[in-house]
Order: structure tokens, then sequence, then C-alpha cells
């Protein structure tokens, strides 16, 4: 062979060659620096001889050891020397040291551009060829000047060896000097049909990458890669003009519906998995609609990519990816992290009601089996990720939820104790109907809190009982053995915890007194109380000692009082009363964002002094006294020292009021508590179920298990009687059609969740809106403005009515009265007539304003609606019954929810062909098109799903579900808006209150 | 196919070739190549060949104690990277006969030499397997008549 015999005679010619140097470095192992050293010595001798051949070694040499580290730009000239040795053997060896030590910094390289200039026109084509691939690595924008010419002709090569590499380095050409592309290309494009298939493959490669930074300037080669795409059989080529269609499509939706039936072709034919791959990815990429499904199975034979084709899949065909569930569960068993954590990354995506336990539970079971804490910790997140995304929308169980949370608590060393605990905070909040389990949970775990805190490592996980003591001490009221909790609350370990913990203990074990007096109280034995007093003054000096500030001042507080009462017990005065109510009201979420949608009230300048600005030739010292002196004294509020039961009964009724009617306040819904009870196999949870021969378990919880199980069995139940009902429907229609009804497999609708749960969220007030005036006596001094409906459910609308006084008399017992339309009415409260008023639970002052909320049932919304009312009152001095009519304006607009939308949602939304449309023109409209689109989203409560140029689609929906989309155009002053709406009459009249907001300015 | 890198290294991290496709510092390659080296080494055996690093996809395989690792642009075809590797790694068998690990320490500008026939500028230059051996071949005799030219010569000195 060629090579044996060259490396013979490199052998003989010289003391130390290439193999020497390996061979010398491997044998000094351990003082490899020091041979290298006097290796680079022996070079630095070479270099300096005459002979090129020497030279060459030593640059061959000096090339590996730059591979190893060694710094050797020291001998950049020399390198150039060998390159422009006449001999091919040098020229090979000087290249390639230039290739691996240049970069475009390196000054010498500004020497060799005549040296390639005349290799690039040598009459051997492999001169040319070094050149040319030297030049690939380091070519400069000054050597892209200078040679972009040379290279160009050298693409009409005879030999198709050099035309490749011409039309490949072209490529780097372009890069660093762009001028060249465009007097090239013409040549370049020729070379897409070359008759080398070498020649053709690199100019689709150049063409490639080229058309990938600017698709749009090669749309015109479409046709020319079609052909090649349908004619050539070089997989690598192939992939090459897939990549680039994938490019090109989204200017040119053309050239999808041509794209389909190759790529099918392709996908169904190819053995190549990169290819299938390629094709795959484009399909995803244009979203053609093509048999995704079946092709994602064979993917997924390539664990990893398959998953993040899925991931692609999942955004546009959420239902093909869902049936490969197991396989994706599978996924968590592989060994490869990096696989895991995407599969996991998928199943956020994929869950649904039907499924979360499932998936959940298969979570779990890897969480008990992960090593690793960052995966262990990757897999809490996305289980807490993937339950209460979209606002727990696909939890049907909240009690699963919770034990699932407890189950967490368990993991050694995690450092997401807090996100546990705000999950148990959250859910315990806002969903009333499970409070008392989860307070029963807490209580268990504040009892063995020491499992948990045993370990000064795993202290992550002690945020949880932050959690626990706040809902024990919150609602109290479900605690089964309070007195128990509160011992636990009280234990000595405590004051190990962290600060803010002990805290959150101090405050909360107030509370749990506070309910405890109460249930005490009852009993006629008083000794009971007396006890639960002693046990607190024995305790809390622990935390009076504190170091932490926090800790201490609620402590002595708490102590203070405690003491106080033990006072008035032993005196046998009931007190539970006073004391509970220093914890009366309920705390209640509020949407982070609500205090920005509180309007700013009119008049109101935010940015305006309060005072005047200081002067600065004022002293400074004197300032802050003038406005002491200034503060008038209803600012200070008196301070009742004494509180009578009265007094405190009093203030809770104001409270209560003022709770009513405080738009900010989310009041307690009705339905929720009551539908806890009716949830089958409640009894059956067993909630105590002591476990003592696992240590590390907290014993008495409930495995989340049994309600996958007990969810199973619920929805069984739930179909069967579903079953039942529609027999009976059938039987009673006597008609033969009934048969889909009874199979087929369950729906997402099907499954309705196992707690009706009152998830309280981002209810804001919504602004206030002045309805028309002319609807009112403007002379009249008690002016009634209506505010927009404001979402309950599909039939519910809750109307805030603000009530200012414009006169100077003080009014009363107002009555508030809506005379009902057949589609709209008032709601009563029970066992009124249908024509009693609501009295307004409130009093107006002279110049006052107040807002109370009603609540009306609507049966249709497709039109808007006038409701007259009267609202009834009492002037104070003359005592005299007075009487004002209204209209309620009910407008089809106040039906609508801003509701996000995406835009591939929202073409698929249009796409359909469910939807009526309809249109409208707005002449004269002069404002900018933000401005324009701004307004509607306000006064229609749209959401602007894309917006290019001066053209916007919008989408809303009413609260019974239709879909409202918008195409707003706009063009100098005319305003079009194609709509499109699933009910015409509803769009129809949103179309008109548009035109009217628009009319009006 | 955009690459930007080529490493092949063994099993203790010793780096056996480099092939950078654009220029770089020495400092970013050695960055680099450190980087390289401690990701995929500190894979488990069988986890799957691609991996994400700042904005590249590093596509590696390992044959024998060698490890092959490919540095391409984000929106290139990870399975084609491999096919690369893969080809690569077929070319030098075919050029050493049963190549191993000493081969490209000891010869490691025929490794090179072979890179540059098959990959150019980060971009496959030929396809075939047959014409990248061709020339190869083709320039190894050149080299062998010019040498025997100069071994001659040099004997003629002496």
């Amino acid at each position: 062979m060629a090579l044996k015999i060259v490396k013979g005679s490199i052998d003989r010619m010289f003391d130390k060659n290439l193999q020497d140097l390996v061979r010398g470095i491997r044998n000094h192992k351990e003082d490899e620096a020091k041979y290298i050293s006097t290796c680079i010595d022996e070079i630095k001798q070479e270099l300096k001889q005459d002979n090129i051949a020497v030279k060459a070694n030593a640059v061959c040499k000096l090339t590996y050891l730059q591979m190893l580290g060694y710094d050797v730009s020291w001998a950049a000239f020399n390198i150039v020397e060998v390159m422009s040795s006449s001999k091919f053997t040098y020229k090979r060896i000087g290249y390639l040291a230039a290739s691996q030590c240049f970069h475009e910094n390196t000054d010498v390289i500004m020497l060799t551009t005549n040296q390639i200039r005349k290799d690039l026109s040598s009459p051997n084509q492999y001169d040319t060829g070094v050149a040319l691939t030297g030049l690939s690595c380091f070519v400069t924008p000054d050597l892209a000047r200078d040679l972009a010419n040379d290279i160009m002709t050298l693409m009409s090569h005879t030999k198709p060896y050099i035309r490749k590499k011409a039309v490949l380095i072209m490529y780097k050409v372009f890069l660093k000097y762009p001028e060249s592309l465009r007097p090239a290309f013409p040549r370049l494009k020729e070379k897409l049909e070359d008759p080398d298939p070498g020649v053709q493959s690199a100019a689709v490669n150049v063409i490639c990458e080229l058309a990938r930074r600017n698709p749009k300037n090669y749309l015109s080669l479409a046709p020319l890669f079609f052909k090649l795409m349908t004619s050539s059989t070089n997989n690598w080529v192939l992939i090459k003009i897939i990549k680039l269609f994938g490019a090109l499509t989204p200017l040119e939706p053309r050239l999808g519906k041509k794209l389909i039936e190759p790529l099918t072709n392709l996908i169904h034919s190819t053995s190549a998995m990169s290819l299938l791959y390629e094709c795959v990815n484009t399909v995803i990429a244009g979203q053609y609609s093509c048999s995704v499904g079946s092709v994602c199975l064979r993917i997924s034979v390539v664990k990893y990519l398959g998953l993040l084709a899925m991931s692609k899949i999942l955004k546009t065909h959420p239902k093909s990816v869902q049936s490969h569930k197991d396989l994706i569960l599978q996924c968590l068993d592989d060994k490869d992290e990096s696989i895991r954590l995407r599969a996991l990354d998928l199943l956020y995506g994929m869950v649904s009601k039907k499924n979360l336990m499932e998936i959940v539970k298969k979570l779990m079971i890897h969480v008990d089996k992960a090593e690793g804490t960052t995966y262990r910790d990757e897999l809490l997140t996305k289980i807490i990720d993937i339950c209460s995304q979209s606002n727990y929308q696909y939890i049907t169980n909240f009690e699963w939820y919770i034990s699932i949370l407890v189950e967490l608590t368990r993991l050694e060393g995690t450092r997401h104790g807090h996100l546990i605990a705000s999950q148990m905070l959250d859910v315990a909040i806002r969903v009333k109907a499970i409070r008392a389990f989860a307070v029963a949970q807490m209580a268990t775990l504040l009892d063995n809190a020491h499992l948990l805190t045993g370990n000064m490592q795993r202290n992550g996980i002690c945020e949880v009982l932050y959690a626990a003591a706040w809902i024990c001490g919150e609602f109290s009221e479900h605690l089964e053995n309070p007195v128990q909790t509160l011992e636990a609350m009280l234990r000595p370990k405590v004051a190990t915890l962290p600060g803010h913990i002990q805290a959150v203990y101090v405050q909360n074990a107030a509370k749990l007194f506070a309910t405890i007096l109460k249930n005490q109280e009852g009993n006629t034995d008083s000794t009971a109380a007396q006890e639960t007093s002693q046990l607190m003054i024995d305790r809390l000096p622990l935390f009076v000692q504190s170091a932490n500030l926090e800790v201490q001042e609620r402590a002595s507080c708490i102590l203070q009082l405690v003491k106080y009462i033990q006072k008035l017990q032993q005196k046998d005065v009931e007190v539970a009363e006073e004391v509970s109510a220093l914890f009366a009201g309920e705390l209640n979420p509020v949407a982070p964002k609500a205090q920005k949608k509180v309007p700013v009230p009119e008049g109101l300048d935010l940015d305006a002094w309060i005072n005047e600005p200081p002067s600065e030739s004022e002293s400074e010292d004197e300032q802050p006294k003038a406005i002491f002196t200034k503060e008038e004294p209803k600012h200070s509020r008196p301070r009742h020292t004494e509180v009578d039961e009265k007094e405190l009964a009093r203030r809770r009724e104001a409270r209560k009021q003022e709770q009513a009617n405080n738009p900010f306040y989310i009041k307690a819904s009705p339905s929720s508590q009551k539908v806890y009870q009716e949830t089958p196999g409640v009894e059956h949870i067993p909630v105590v179920q002591i476990d003592l021969s696992v240590p590390l378990k907290v014993p008495g919880l409930p495995m989340s298990d049994q309600y996958v199980k007990l969810e199973e069995e619920r929805r069984q139940k739930e179909r069967a009687e579903k079953k039942k009902k529609e027999k009976k429907k059938r039987k009673e229609k006597r008609s033969g059609r009934g048969k889909k009804h009874d199979s087929g497999p369950e729906s997402e609708e099907d499954i309705t969740p196992a707690h009706v749960v009152d998830i309280v969220t981002e209810e804001m007030p919504e602004n206030a809106l002045p309805s028309d005036d002319d609807d009112k006596d403007p002379n009249d001094p008690h002016k009634v403005c209506d505010i927009q409906g404001n979402l309950q459910d599909g039939s519910q609308v809750v109307v805030s009515v603000i009530f200012e006084n414009k006169s100077d008399s003080f009014l009363k017992s107002m009555e508030f009265n809506v005379l009902d339309s057949l589609n709209s009415k008032l709601q009563r409260p029970e066992g009124s007539g249908p024509h009693d008023g609501l009295t307004v639970p409130f009093q107006l002052p002279p110049g006052v304003s107040n807002e109370a909320r009603f609540v009306f049932t609507v049966q249709s919304i497709v039109m808007p609606q006038k409701l007259k009312g009267t609202l009834t009152f009492i002037v104070k001095d003359s005592s005299t019954h007075e009487k004002l009519d209204f209209k309620l304006h009910f407008t089809c607009t106040s039906y609508l929810i801003t509701t996000p939308c995406y835009s591939d949602a929202f073409a698929k939304l249009l796409e359909s062909g469910d939807l009526k449309s309809s249109s409208v023109r707005l002449e004269g409209v002069n404002m900018p098109f933000h401005h324009l689109l701004a307004r509607i989203c306000f006064h229609h409560h749209f959401s602007v799903v894309e917006r290019i140029d001066s053209c916007a689609s919008m989408y809303s929906r009413s609260i019974q579900g239709h879909h409202v989309c918008l195409l707003v155009k706009t063009s100098g002053q005319t305003v079009s808006i194609d709509a499109k709406c699933d009910e015409p009459t509803l769009l129809g009249n949103v179309l008109d209150e548009i035109k009217q907001t628009f009319s009006q300015c | 196919m955009t690459m930007r890198f080529m490493l092949l290294f063994s099993r203790q991290g010793k780096l056996r070739l480099q092939k950078w496709f654009t220029s770089m510092s020495d400092r970013e390659k050695k960055k680099i190549i450190r980087d390289m080296t401690t990701m995929v080494l500190a894979r488990q055996p069988r986890s799957c060949n691609f991996m994400q690093w700042k904005d590249l996809k590093i596509v590696y395989k390992r044959y024998a104690s060698l490890y092959f690792c490919l540095g391409v642009e984000s929106q290139e075809n990870e399975l084609l990277a491999l096919e690369i590797i893969h080809r690569y790694v077929e070319l030098l068998d075919k050029y050493f006969g049963n190549v191993c690990e000493l081969d490209i320490i000891f010869n490691f500008e025929k490794a090179y030499f072979i890179l540059d026939e098959f990959l150019m500028g980060g971009e496959v230059q030929e396809t075939s397997k047959q014409i990248v051996n061709r020339s190869i071949e083709a320039s190894d005799m050149l080299q062998e008549v010019r040498f025997t030219d100069m071994h001659a010569h040099t004997h003629k000195c002496t």
C-alpha cells in the first residue's frame, strides 16, 4: 500500500519524525510537558534549516502539538513557507497546518494571497484542491475579496473535483464578502444541473444555506428544486432540498399543497431514518394535513428525536400524540436523563381530565425510584405544573391532589418545599369544598412534623409546615381535634424551625386557641377552657425568647392576651366570642392584577402633588412640623379600649356589609359546600390509618392511589347512571335511533368533577362604564350609573350598580327593583315574590357613592336588552318616600369575555366552517390603528390574535361560548371589519355596537 | 449541513483530531474542547446521541475507545449528522484497513486529509465513498511520486 511506502521512507529520512514524536510523548507520560518543551526546541532548530523537507516535518509535528493544546502561533511564518513549497507533499502539510492554526486575526494571512492564487491556477488539480480546502478554513474578508474572481472561474473548471470544491467554498466567500454573490449566482445556479452528482449536491448545499438565510430571493428556484426532489435518489441531497422547501413554504403556501404528495411518498417508502425524520419535521412545521400519527410511531424508534417531533406535533394535533401516551410513559424509564426530561415536557402538554391521575401516579412511582436529586426535583415541579396548569383545569378530585402534595413532602432533600407549600395554600384557599379534608391532612402533617424536620439537611421541606400551620389555623373550624393540633404546634421542637415558620406557628396557634375556646365554652365544665389557656401560657414563653423579632413580637403579644383571657376566665366571664372576633372574617384570594384594574376615580391625578411641592428656599426641618399641625383630628382614629359584645356584633355586621359591597371582595359561592357531601365514596377514605412499621411515611395519610380507584368507580357509576337515563329517554321516545348514545369512548365532557369546585380566580372589578345619559333624568339629583355585566356562568350576569347621592340629604331604605322580561330576570332571594324589590344594603350620606351588585338570569344573549326599573328610597330629614326610574342597558358586548386565542387555534376556528360571517364598514375614523384596536379591545372585550401592518384579527367569546372573530382592516379613514360568529344575530348586534362606539368619536 | 466543528477524543478525554469549519480563536476552541469532552464523557452508556449545547446541536457517537463528536447548527438534522460521523468512520476504516485509535494517532495528518476530501467548509463535499477514496489515493500517489523523486535526489546528494 502507498501509505506504508511513504511511512517507511519518512522513517529513514529524519531524526525524529511525527511518529517518533507521538511515541515519545506516549513514553513520557510522567514528564510530558518537559519532553514536549525539548521537542519544541528541536523543532525550532529544524525550522531554521534551509531544507524544506526538514521544515515540513517540523511543521507537521507542530500541527500535532497544536492539537494537544500548545501554542504554535509563533511558527505562522514557517507554515506559510511550507505552504509555498512547490512539492505537493509539503504543500499539503503546510495547508493542513494553516487550516488548523490560522484564524482571522493571524496577520501572516495577508502574505498568502498571491501564493494561494498561484496554487488555485496550478495545472495539478490536487494542488488546487488543497489550496481550496485550506482556504475554506481560514478565509478572511480580504482573501475573499481578492480571490472571489479566481474561485468563480474555478466553478467552471473541467475537473468535477475542482468544481465541487469551488462551489462549496463560494459559500464561505459569500459570507465574508457579500458583494460577490450577485455576479457569482448565475453560475452557481447552473451548477444545480451539473452532470456530476457531486457538484450538483455541492450546489444544492450552498443554495440551501443561502436560502435559509433569506428565503424570499430563492422562491424562483422552487420549480428547479422540485424537479430535483422528484428525480434525485441521493438521500443527502434530498434532505437538503426538503429542508429548503421547509424554509420556502411559509412564503408561498401553494408550494405546501404541491409538496404533500412527494413528501408522503418519501415518508412511506424511505428506509433512511434521517430522511424520514426530515420529512416529518417539514410536515410538522408546514402543518400540512397529512397522516402524521402513523409516522411518529415509526420515528419513535429513535426516542429522543421522536419525542422532539411529538412535542411539535402536540401543538397542532394533540389527539394523535395522546394515543402514544404509553410509549411516552415508557420513555420515563429510560436511562438517559435527557430523554426522560423530554418525555416529561410532552406529558405536560398531553394531560386531560381523563388521564391526569394515571399519569401522575406513574410520575409518583418515578419520584420514588429516582436517584439524582436534580431529576427528582424536576419530577416534583413537573407534577405540580401538570396538576396546576390552567388553573387546575384537569383536576377532578382535589382530595387526591392534596394527598399527592402530602406524599411529595416525604421526598428527601428536595429544594421545592416552598412550591408544595404554596400549592397547598392555594388549593385550600381557593377550593372551599376541600378545606375540611385539607385541614385534616395538615393537622396530621403538623403532628408528624418531626419526621419532616428530623434531618437538618432536609429543611427545604419544612416550608410545607408553614402552609400546614396556616391552613390549620385559618380553617380551624374544620379541625377534628383542635387541642391536639394546638399541642403539636407548641412543641419545643418547633423552636428549631426557621423564623418565618415559627411566626406563622405562633399566630395560628392563637387562631386555634380562639376556636378551641369557642368550642369549649358551650360546655358546662369550664376547666377544659382554662387548661387550654394554661397550655398557651406554659408554651408561649419559648417563643418570646426567640431571636427572631417577628416571632418574639407575635408571641409576647399573644402571651399577654392569653394571660388577660385567663384572668377573665377565672372570673367566669365568657370570652370566646370576643377572642374569636379577633380572627373573624375570611381571608380571600385576590387576583394579582386586581389592583391594576381598579379604575382611577375621575378627577384624581395620581401624579399631582398632594400638598405644595417643597420650595428649595424653605428650610427643611420646618416642613414636617407644618404638616403635623395641619393634620385634621379626624385622621387619627379614636381607639376603643373597651369592646363590648354589642359593639363587636355591630362591627361584624358592618364588616359583612362592607364585604358585601366591596367589589374587590370575592364572595363565597353558596353552591360549593353542599356539593361536597354528595360526593360518592368520601366516607370510604380512611383518614387515620396508622402505619408505624414504615418510619419514613407520614402515617395516617391516605394514599393518592386510592383516589385513582375511587375516581374510576365514580366515573363508572356516573356512566351507568347516564346510561339509565338514556334508556329511559329512549323508551319514552320509542325511537330506534338512540344506538349511538350507549357506547363509544368516554369523552372529555362526560367527566364531571367530583367536587364542584369554586376556583376563585381573576375575578376582577370591571371598569365602570357610564350608561347612556338619555336613560336618566339629568336634572335628577340621584344619579344612577350602571356597570357592565360580569360573568358568573352561562346564564348569570352580575350587574354592579353605582349609586351616587348628589343631593344634600341623607338617603336610606333604598330598594332596587326591575321589571323582569321574559328573557332576563333579576334574581331575588328565595321566598320573595317576582315583583319584590331588593334592599340596597347601605345608606347614602350626601355626596357619597357606593356600589351594589345584583344578579340577573339571562336566557338568550344574542340581543341587547333594556330593563326598566325603579329605585325607591327615603329621604331622612323629610321622611318621604321617593322614586327614581332608570333603565338598565344590557349590550351584547357586555356578554363578551375577553378571551385570549392563539393564532393557530384561531385559524382552525375559521376553517371549521361553522361560523356565519358578516361585515361592517366604518367611515371617517381618524385615529391610529393601534388606538382603534385598543378601543375595540377595551369597549368590546376583544383580544388581538395577530396583527400585521394595518390588518388585525381579534377574538372574543360570549358567556355562552359563542366564538366571535373579527378581521379589522384599515385604509385611510375607512375601516372594514369582517366578522364571523356561530350566532349571526349576536354578531350583528355586536357589530352595531362597535359601529356606535366609533360614531361617537 | 452546516457543521461548526468535529472532534475526536479518547475515553480519557485526550483529543485525537479537531476540525474547525469556521475560523475561531484558540481560546474559543479550547473552551469548546473542554466542554465537549466533559459533557460527552459524562454520558451514560446507551444514552441518546444528541445534546443541546448553547445554540448548537451536539451529535456524538462512540466507536471502540474513540468518541466522534460533531457540532452542528440547531436547524440541522441530527440523524444526518450521525450519518456523517458514520460515513467518516467508514472512510477511515477503508483507508487504514480496520482502523483503530493508534492509526489515527500516528497518522493524524492522513485522518485530516480524508476528512478534507469528505467535508469542506462545514458542508458535505462528496457523498460517494468511492470518489472520496479515489481522490485520497490519487493525492497519496502524487505524494508518493514526488517523495521517491526527492528520495532519489537526496541519495544523489549524499
